[in-house]
């Protein structure tokens, strides 16, 4: 090396500027203090700490052997109208959403009263749980698969409207342009210029939604939507471990099938 | 290319029906006090193709938007078979509209249909909704796009989904759309800056005769003065929302040009 360059300073650079990097520990601060904070909330019982693998394994002990036997006198039925609720509640919800998600693209209503009287519609429906709609309608329509079916439905419109509506205001302007100019009734250009460009994205937004409507299904018998969850509250009420294990094993038997029925549909169409 | 078509044969070039347009102090602001059209007007004959040129954002866009009224104008009228279409709305302008074919300089096809329901689409101010909705188009209309995409040299690319073509297969299927709507004036925006030269003078050339062999006035605003000349018989430039030049394309001169473009460097 030459004594030219070896008298050149080196030029430095970090990533952080000291006052990022001030942040950034105040940052890391923060979260310390939150977890040990909400470690404290939760009020961990250390004796139930410490004997929770011997309880897991014994509890794993009780579901074997599983009782198969009852799969076709009660699962079996069960499984179906678990199936049953989660796709005619997605049904049910995409028909809603999509009226609410027309409501509420900007391209297609032009009233910022409508747009949000729509978003209203789909976060109301949104932030309340599944199981909480479900307590809801078991309340109006008595337990069973109707109540599961609408609180499916209604729970999912806030989902499926919300992606809807943003499939809808990325439809190009230009196909639309050109129905409108060529005399097309506002019906017309819906169905022929915008429903084109969103069908991909309809399809794809119903089926996961579907996908994770079979899921939710599963469960809602714990508070009375009928399905799976009923077959379970039943076993777990009865402590018979070996039917609570079965029920287990075949929703997570379901939501596998279910994923790569989905995976394989989506890979196909898109 | 040259498939003669039945629906308006020569012999009834001259059917009697006035397709002139006139528009009298066109005003457009988008913003108050900012007009981009100021206070325009011009006559437009009912034959042979007018060429709009001038520089990017001079309002030949609006002008030509204002006509089919995809631009609500502030002021001024735009009367046309007997109509001010400045005025119109609702039913009424949707019927004037199907008189009116356009073309779009990014083409504007539907990409996710097929190449003849994207012609069909120019009925659609004729169709009830649920025919089109049900894919049950007149017969008649159906054949009539089948000679249209003949016309246009696409014949045999009926059934094939739009997103398929080329940028100058795209546009040849946004004239015969254009055309399937039987219009009374052809409007097209820009129709050849998204294309390459050869491309840009092959689709000038279908417009011009397909409009021409039915006699259907065409307006058409160009960046491409070459193109403007060689094929308009009218040239209207221009420059900062009016018009300053107003002529047959031989007498457009490089003065001309200067004042429409501004600067001189360019013409070397």
């Amino acid at each position: 090396m030459s004594a030219a360059a070896e008298a050149k300073p080196l030029r430095t650079w970090q990533r952080f500027t000291p006052a990022e990097r001030v942040i950034r520990s105040v940052f890391y601060l923060i979260a310390l203090i939150a977890i040990v904070w909400s470690v404290q909330t939760i009020e961990i019982i250390p004796e139930f700490l410490y004997d929770a693998p011997q309880q897991t394994a014994d509890l794993f002990a009780r579901m074997w052997p599983i009782d198969w036997a009852w799969y076709p006198k009660v699962v079996h039925e069960a499984l179906v109208e678990t199936l049953h609720i989660a796709t005619l509640g997605t049904i049910l919800a995409v028909a809603l959403a999509s009226l609410v998600a027309l409501m509420v693209a900007r391209n297609i209503t032009h009233s910022i009263v409508l747009n949000s009287i729509g978003r209203f519609i789909l976060v109301a429906t949104r932030s309340v749980h599944a199981m909480v709609w479900a307590l809801f309608f078991v309340a109006v329509f008595g337990p069973g698969a109707l109540a599961g079916t609408l609180a499916i439905a209604v729970h999912s419109i806030g989902f499926t409207g919300k992606f809807l509506s943003e499939a809808i205001e990325e439809a190009k302007p230009g196909p639309i342009e050109a129905l409108v100019a060529a005399g097309a009734s506002p019906l017309a250009v819906l169905i022929k210029g915008i429903w084109p460009q969103v069908k991909p994205a309809f399809l794809a937004i119903s089926m996961f939604r579907w996908d994770i409507n079979v899921r939710e299904s599963a469960v809602l018998g714990l508070v009375g939507g009928g399905g799976l969850g009923m077959a379970l509250d039943t076993a777990l009420s009865n402590l018979y471990w070996d039917q609570a294990g079965l029920v287990l094993l075949v929703i997570f038997v379901v939501v596998i099938l279910t994923e790569i029925a989905t995976s394989f549909v989506r890979s196909r169409i898109i | 290319m040259d498939a003669s078509l039945p629906i308006r044969p020569a012999a009834a070039v001259d059917d009697g029906i006035d397709r002139s347009l006139v528009i009298r102090n066109l005003r457009k602001e988008y913003r108050a006090g900012e007009p981009v059209l100021k206070d325009v007007s011009l006559k437009v004959e009912g034959r042979g193709m007018t060429a709009i040129i001038g520089p990017s954002g001079t309002g030949k866009s609006t002008l030509i938007r204002c006509i089919n009224r995809l631009v609500d104008p502030t002021a001024g009228e735009i009367l046309f078979m007997g109509q001010d279409l400045a005025k119109l709305s609702g039913r009424s302008l949707r019927e004037a509209r199907r008189r009116i074919g356009m073309v779009f300089q990014e083409y504007n096809l539907v990409e996710r249909l097929s190449v003849i329901e994207n012609v069909l689409c120019g009925r659609l101010g004729y169709v009830a909704v649920w025919r089109a909705w049900a894919r049950r188009f007149d017969p008649k209309d159906v054949d009539r796009a089948f000679t249209l995409l003949d016309a246009v040299g696409l014949g045999s690319f009926a059934t094939q989904r739009a997103d398929q073509l080329s940028g100058g297969q795209r546009q040849r299927v946004g004239i015969a759309r254009a055309l399937m709507q039987d219009p009374d004036l052809v409007l097209a925006d820009e129709p050849t800056s998204s294309l390459d030269p050869k491309t840009s003078v092959e689709i000038m050339e279908l417009i011009a005769r397909r409009a021409g062999e039915r006699d259907i006035p065409v307006i058409v605003n160009i960046h491409n003065v070459g193109l403007a000349k060689r094929f308009a018989d009218r040239i209207v430039g221009m420059s900062k929302g009016e018009i300053v030049f107003d002529g047959p394309p031989r007498a457009l001169e490089d003065a001309h040009l200067m004042q429409i473009y501004g600067g001189e460097g360019w013409l070397e």
